[in-house]
């Protein structure tokens, strides 16, 4: 019984884990919205700037990724 | 996990989605150990093969007038070489092969495992974890190769106000080592999640009421992982050249 608790505790944590992916969506959306608003102004200057996006879209992610680290942890290793 | 649920055949769900990324031995059915020859080792064979006829094959002949195979080839060439320049800057060209193999590596594996029946070697946080060590430890010592202790200077920040210089180091010593982790975890976990959504949708289609809508699903999914598959291995070699350009570049600029 107290071991069903533990894991129906780690599940709901690992649930909500995951609701910091959506941060990581908003801040990949964010990245790539201001880069396109930013490269229909100066589309001359777009394409010298693509790697930096990716850094960016990539840097964004990395925190989402740490939410999803957490929940695979609370899934598999707890 | 994944055997807990492999017996509930519920609503057609006659497979569990994350059963296609069990390591099993390709001889016999022993356990896996050290040096068993399992179907990563076959895919990851398969991957380096491929690689191998395109880069070699296509580039053997060196016509004046590429055929196809060397211009896919020669266009992944400068595709990179442009990359490391742009991203790494110049002092960066002498490891621009490490970073071409690394990319060819992981483009190659993402893209054999979308393959029906076929084995995402990627998809395993032991696969690119390798990876992202290797990264991480290439580009340490060769920061302090290149500058000594003085490549510690990367966490001094000699352009922030003095008081916060301290609370900044503490950030970016942090960010520094959390690197291979998000590094590894970002390919495996997209590589993983993106194939384990394809399975899911193929077993609805087997449900007949949402079956055309599984059926259209699939198709659109399968075309965003083939986008995916590359612009995660192309992440993983932007990032290795934005860590590169830290140990290749001056640490105190």
């Amino acid at each position: 019984m107290e071991g069903d608790i533990v894991q129906m505790g780690a599940y709901i944590g690992a649930g909500l884990a995951c609701t910091g992916m959506g941060g990581a969506a908003v801040g990949v959306g964010h990245v790539v919205g201001n880069f396109l608003s930013g490269a229909l102004r100066n589309p001359s200057a777009a394409a010298g700037q693509t790697a930096t996006m990716f850094i960016g879209i990539a840097f964004a992610e990395a925190l989402g990724i740490f939410s999803f680290l957490v929940a695979l942890l609370l899934m598999f290793a707890v | 996990m994944a055997e807990e649920a492999h017996g509930a055949e519920e609503g057609g769900l006659v497979f569990h989605p994350m059963d296609q990324f069990i390591v099993k031995p390709l001889f016999g059915d022993g356990a896996v150990g050290m040096f068993t020859v399992t179907n990563v080792t076959l895919w990851m064979a398969i991957t380096v093969l491929c690689i191998v006829a395109l880069l070699v094959l296509g580039t053997s002949r060196r016509a004046t007038i590429p055929s196809r195979t060397q211009s896919v080839a020669e266009l992944a060439y400068g595709f990179i070489y442009k990359m490391v320049e742009d991203v790494a800057g110049k002092d960066a060209i002498p490891y621009f092969p490490a970073v071409m193999t690394l990319f060819m590596f992981i483009v190659f594996s993402n893209f054999l495992g979308l393959l029906p029946m076929s084995f995402t070697t990627t998809s395993h946080i032991a696969v690119t974890a390798v990876l992202a060590m290797a990264v991480f430890l290439f580009v340490t010592l060769l920061g302090f190769w290149k500058h000594g202790l003085s490549f510690l200077g990367i966490f001094w920040i000699t352009s922030a106000p003095l008081v916060l210089r301290p609370i900044l180091a503490l950030i970016e010593i942090i960010s520094y080592f959390v690197r291979p982790l998000s590094h590894s975890i970002r390919l495996a976990g997209n590589m993983m999640a993106g194939h384990a959504v394809i399975k899911v949708f193929a077993a609805f289609a087997a449900v007949l009421a949402i079956s055309p809508f599984a059926i259209v699903a699939i198709t659109a999914i399968y075309a965003l992982e083939v986008l995916v598959s590359f612009i995660q291995a192309y992440v993983f070699a932007i990032l290795t050249c934005v860590y590169l350009k830290d140990a290749v570049s001056d640490p105190h600029h």
